[in-house]
């Protein structure tokens, strides 16, 4: 009979003990954060999408030789001597026409390891961390500024000059060629 | 009172009963229901430390406007090899038990849809429908959990009922009345009036009373909190075991039903408390209008202390259900047919030798 009454009254004041509890829970700052107004601070290392800064890129491929899922995709293409490609901010001297430089952000693992080879710094990562899209070709990234007619202008100016290097040898080849045959006929 | 008004306006008895039974179905229960779901998204939100619904109107006021729309909109899905008669009638016979019981309740002492000397009789007796339209959607939806969550809550709902009946009775035996509008009016004056301490009149009985009273409050808080299925007392449709319990293979706007049955019920089961022990619409501290004296004021300052004591309460179920875990099933017996329905008993006795005295 003693627990009888025991138990009741426990079970009465132990209600009333946890209802003080979340009443207090009613005035507590909620800790949630209006995400899409709010953004909560990244962390200072964080890694999310990749960003390269094209003017400062050489070309050297090593990035993309680092990626362990294969996502940056380089091409490239020898400036003419006659032109000049400027300079990087590092002070280093541009040789290459840098004519495709794709990343797949659909493969891409945010490892970081294509940001350490990079002799000029071009390639890093940034806070941006919404790039959803519906289609998964929204996901290749094209950094190079250059317009396509541009970029097909390089590679064609590059062919161009190696055509003319080419006929250039061929001639003197065949003037190398030819000219001991006219010393022969001479002597 | 209103139904005169509207007899006069109209001058036809049926009109006067048609608009007088549909007043608090759009009047209140509908725009109760829209603002007790967002009320209660808002309270379980801030309880947890969220914030709840935030991006729909001002702090997420129009959720459920939105939420009733989307309702609206989607499709009616009927499982194949349910039975279709039944099926189709349980939402509404559910509903009808809930609407039907504010057709007693007084919101004010110019409006009780029905002012039946039976009142608090007949509110047990028409809540007592809504388990036969629980047990049908159970069985008719030819789903296991439904059936299980029906069977649970009609042993729940028949069982908490004599608890609530129990306590009914002791102030039924105090007050001499049924009617929950002579109630209401027995109780006027100052909060010292009201019931739960110890009802009007000043006496030796009076402070007797009170310890009582507390302890049927108590008693019919419990039970009636068991009786609409809410938290701790909510097996019949436990999300974790039953999937929704006996509403599992309803959507759509019948699913709307039930859900409007359920907070039209939170709302009807407090209002019955507030009748009974805490004034019903009787002002604690006096009316501005009598102040005034301008005597049309006062049924609308009746209106709003029912209204907040129903929601006082209402948010008292809220409140618990953040507060205790879900009872098992022999636990829920056991807390009824050990604990309750013996010291309402005891209640009852000791109020009656109160009164003889």
């Amino acid at each position: 009979m003693k627990s009888y009454f025991k138990t009741a009254w426990e079970a009465l004041l132990t209600v009333f003990i946890g209802m003080k509890v979340t009443f207090k829970h009613l005035f507590v700052p909620a800790v949630t954060i209006q995400y899409p107004d709010v953004k909560l601070q990244l962390p200072e290392r964080e890694r999310n999408r990749l960003y390269v800064n094209i003017d400062d890129c050489i070309g050297c491929d090593q990035c993309a030789r680092a990626c362990p899922v294969s996502c940056i995709t380089i091409e490239t293409v020898k400036g003419l001597p006659s032109e000049d490609l400027g300079k990087t901010s590092g002070g280093k001297k541009k040789a290459l026409w840098v004519t495709k430089f794709d990343i797949d952000f659909a493969k891409c693992c945010y490892c970081q390891l294509c940001v350490f080879p990079c002799p000029t710094e071009c390639i890093y990562m940034t806070d941006v961390y919404e790039f959803s899209e519906y289609e998964r070709e929204n996901l290749i990234y094209d950094f190079v500024t250059l317009t396509p007619e541009e970029r097909e202008q390089k590679k064609a100016n590059y062919a161009r000059f190696e055509a003319e290097k080419a006929a250039e040898k061929a001639a003197a080849a065949a003037a190398k060629v030819a000219a001991p045959k006219t010393e022969e006929n001479k002597g | 009172m209103i139904y005169d008004f509207f007899h006069n306006l109209t001058g036809s008895y049926f009109i006067a009963d048609i608009i007088q039974a549909i007043l608090p179905l759009f009047f209140f229960i509908l725009p109760f229901a829209l603002f007790a779901v967002w009320w209660e998204r808002k309270v379980s939100a801030h309880m947890q430390d969220r914030l709840g619904p935030m991006r729909v109107g001002y702090h997420g006021a129009l959720q459920t406007i939105a939420d009733i729309l989307k309702l609206f909109q989607k499709e009616d899905i009927v499982a194949k090899d349910i039975d279709k008669p039944l099926f189709n009638l349980a939402p509404v016979l559910v509903f009808i038990g809930s609407y039907g019981v504010f057709a007693a309740i007084p919101f004010t002492s110019a409006y009780i849809g029905a002012n039946i000397d039976l009142g608090v009789f007949y509110i047990v007796a028409v809540s007592g429908l809504a388990v036969a339209g629980i047990l049908m959607a159970g069985w008719a939806s030819n789903n296991k959990y439904s059936l299980l969550g029906a069977m649970r809550s009609a042993a729940q709902m028949v069982s908490y009922e004599i608890p609530t009946i129990l306590v009914i009775v002791s102030i039924v035996m105090i007050t001499g009345t049924l009617n929950l509008n002579t109630l209401s009016e027995m109780q006027t004056g100052h909060f010292w009036n009201w019931m739960i301490l110890g009802g009007p009149g000043f006496g030796i009985a009076k402070f007797l009373f009170i310890p009582f009273m507390i302890l049927g409050f108590l008693i019919i808080y419990i039970s009636t909190l068991a009786e609409v299925n809410r938290v701790p007392f909510d097996i019949p449709e436990a999300e974790s075991e039953l999937v929704a319990g006996y509403h599992t293979e309803y959507s759509g706007m019948k699913f709307a039903m039930f859900f409007l049955a359920e907070y039209a019920n939170m709302f009807a089961v407090s209002a019955i408390v507030a009748a009974l022990f805490f004034g019903g619409y009787q002002s604690p501290i006096g009316y501005l209008g009598n102040l005034l004296n301008a005597h049309w004021l006062i049924p609308i300052e009746q209106l709003f202390w029912f209204t907040a004591k129903g929601l006082f309460f209402v948010f008292v179920q809220m409140w618990l259900r953040w507060t205790l875990p879900r009872l098992r099933v022999d636990q829920l017996m056991e807390t009824c047919w050990k604990y309750l329905i013996p010291i309402a008993f005891v209640d009852l006795i000791i109020v009656g030798l109160i009164t003889v005295l």
